[in-house]
């Protein structure tokens, strides 16, 4: 794996009686995603300031590249602190600026760069974000949602080579947060930075993790990929990852990914022989984020009530699955909730919604149902 | 007192950082020209005032022709400086604190760290700036303000001669009193401006309170300790100027 970006050894933070870190080691390794678990109040947020010099350890140390920060020249450190950007838990944006100066904020303090220059990137990262109609407001006139998406638009918008994001998700709705982890995903992807990031999203940021990092206590017990994660055998297992993954399934419309294949294997398993699903891939056209999130909102409410569940597996897509739903039964329920849903959606002229079914059977795989369902993808409602 | 004059030192420095002058413009504005009203008013009433009572006090001793002098050296020398720093503290000095308390306890302060904005330079400098230019323009004022409600006090309502208000005004005050007045005022600048900004940036590490009510407790100190502050610095700024 090579030398670690970021490695802790034995890293102990107190506050007060209270001892946050407790002899942490970990390494983070260049260009991976990589993800700090555990529950609230455990320190993980206390651990990622760390990482930018935001606190310092009372014992232990913090080598970046090999090398300790304790024992780095203020110049060396600022222009390793200077590749890392951070996003907030709370968006620490300033509320006496709009969210276009929040954006710009880092560069034309930190920059040389042209108004023009900072202009083109500001509107870019704006529109990647999907803030261009925000861009005048100030924080407080925003959702959370939309302050969460000006933080993360701030954090990339200089182009760091190491983000850290601590709870990107917290105060968005399912949609969105899948969005979210998706986006950082596809980030992370296209320019190559190192993402370490605090969430208690279990089990999405699996997905779009490399290495997960659980801290129990204090300590750092776990440090591994998703898979190696599945099989981790520690009391960390039962009291905060079932725990966490049973309160997602209870309060949310939107199944995770992990779960959507959980609950359909499980169905899969009985093998019965009257047994059969109905697969339904959505996409919207044009794929805009608040049309998207609207219409993904209305799906996962409309099946839900019927039994189905529903997970956005890309930007503008939609796929929902009714357990124990003939192809027949899929296609009047699809009908129904075009009459009764659909139409009562506010959304621009010109949407366009295409949906595509396919029947399930016993022992098929859960791609292969999807992968028939697109390809039976046609436009079934026109705004 | 230490760090707050360590604190103090750095700010100032950071003043000369090119990226400044907008912000510091800006500060200029809020601190400043935005007081300008309320400094016309405690002016205008304390000139009235001191017009007033000065009138009574040297009819008596049959030297009312000095009342320009009296009008004019007790503001200029005295109640110019103390009353205009008062004033600007407790309108704006009080926002500085809450307004810089509130950034640090919303993690702004440390935003701005991880964004390598250095938060003295970019939240202290530009308000120390802005004081330094505000306080002695606003003293200015008020002593312009102030000796216009001697006049209207003495001379239009009680009837003191106005040639001899006007003459005195102009043949008792020297180069040495108006710049006296203005080095008052800028020590007093520094000291409101530090002081507030200091119980702000520090809000998160008052042990009484936590929180929002920190930086309430905040504002109240910095008001409280600007104002006995500039009292005390007054005495001492005046016995230092009268050697």
């Amino acid at each position: 794996m090579g030398e670690p970006l970021i490695e802790f050894r034995k890293v102990t933070k107190r506050f007060g009686e209270n001892i946050v870190l407790n002899g942490v080691d970990l390494k983070i390794y260049e260009g991976e995603v990589t993800t700090i678990i555990g529950l609230s109040g455990a320190g993980k947020s206390v651990l990622l300031k760390h990482i930018i010099g935001l606190m310092t350890p009372d014992e232990g140390e913090i080598l970046f590249r090999g090398q300790s920060l304790a024992f780095m020249g203020e110049e060396e450190r600022a222009r390793n602190f200077a590749q890392i950007s951070y996003m907030f838990q709370n968006n620490a944006l300033f509320d006496s600026l709009t969210v276009y100066e929040n954006v710009a904020l880092p560069l034309t303090e930190t920059t040389q760069l042209s108004r023009q220059e900072v202009h083109r990137k500001v509107i870019k990262r704006l529109e990647q974000m999907e803030l261009m109609e925000a861009a005048e407001k100030y924080p407080s006139e925003l959702s959370g949602g939309m302050q969460k998406r000006a933080a993360l638009a701030r954090a990339l918008v200089t182009d760091p080579h190491i983000v850290l994001f601590d709870e990107p998700t917290s105060g968005q709705d399912p949609v969105r947060k899948n969005s979210i982890l998706t986006m950082i995903a596809q980030y992370q992807k296209k320019f190559g930075f190192t993402a370490i990031l605090v969430s208690h999203e279990i089990p999405d940021v699996y997905f779009i993790s490399n290495r997960i990092l659980a801290l129990y206590h204090g300590k750092i017990v776990f440090q591994g990929t998703p898979e190696e994660l599945e099989h981790f055998d520690h009391p960390f297992q039962d009291e905060v990852l079932k725990s966490l993954e049973e309160l997602k399934q209870e309060l949310t419309g939107l199944y995770s990914k992990r779960l959507f294949k959980a609950h359909y294997q499980s169905i899969l398993k009985r093998k019965l022989g009257e047994e059969y699903f109905t697969a339904i891939v959505f996409t919207v056209e044009p794929p805009e984020g608040e049309i998207a999130y609207q219409v993904g909102t209305a799906i996962a409410n409309c099946f839900s009530s019927r039994g189905g569940f529903t997970i956005r597996n890309e930007f503008s897509e939609f796929i929902t699955f009714l357990p124990f739903t003939s192809l027949a039964e899929g296609e009047e329920m699809l009908r129904n909730f075009i009459d009764e849903r659909l139409q009562e959606l506010k959304l621009p002229a010109g949407v366009v919604l295409n949906a595509g079914l396919s029947g399930g059977h016993p022992g098929k795989e859960v791609k292969a149902i999807i992968n028939e369902a697109k390809s039976e993808l046609k436009a079934i409602f026109r705004f | 007192m230490g760090a707050a004059a360590i604190f103090f030192t750095l700010a100032f420095i950071k003043i000369f950082h090119p990226r400044q002058i907008r912000k510091i413009l800006n500060h200029v504005y809020y601190i400043g020209a935005n007081s300008t009203l309320i400094i016309l008013l405690v002016g205008l009433f304390t000139g009235m005032v001191l017009g007033l009572q000065s009138y009574h006090a040297l009819v008596k001793v049959g030297a009312q022709g000095a009342l320009g002098t009296l009008v004019t050296l007790s503001l200029v020398r005295e109640l110019g400086p103390v009353l205009t720093s008062i004033m600007i503290t407790a309108r704006a000095g009080s926002a500085i604190t809450a307004e810089i308390g509130i950034q640090r306890i919303s993690e702004q302060i440390d935003a701005l760290s991880t964004m390598r904005i250095d938060p003295i330079r970019y939240l202290i400098s530009p308000r120390i700036a802005a004081s330094l230019i505000s306080f002695p323009l606003l003293t200015a004022l008020f002593d312009l303000i102030g000796i216009v409600g001697g006049y209207i006090s003495g001379v239009l309502i009680l009837g003191a001669n106005a040639g001899t208000y006007l003459y005195r005004v102009q043949a008792s005050t020297d180069m040495k009193d108006l710049t006296d007045g203005f080095i008052k005022a800028l020590v007093f600048a520094a000291i409101v401006s530090g002081v507030c900004c200091y119980k702000g940036y520090f809000a998160h590490m008052r042990t009484d309170s936590h929180g929002a009510k920190a930086v309430g407790m905040a504002t109240t100190s910095a008001v409280v300790t600007s104002c006995v502050l500039i009292l005390v610095a007054d005495y001492v700024v005046t016995s230092l100027l009268l050697i």
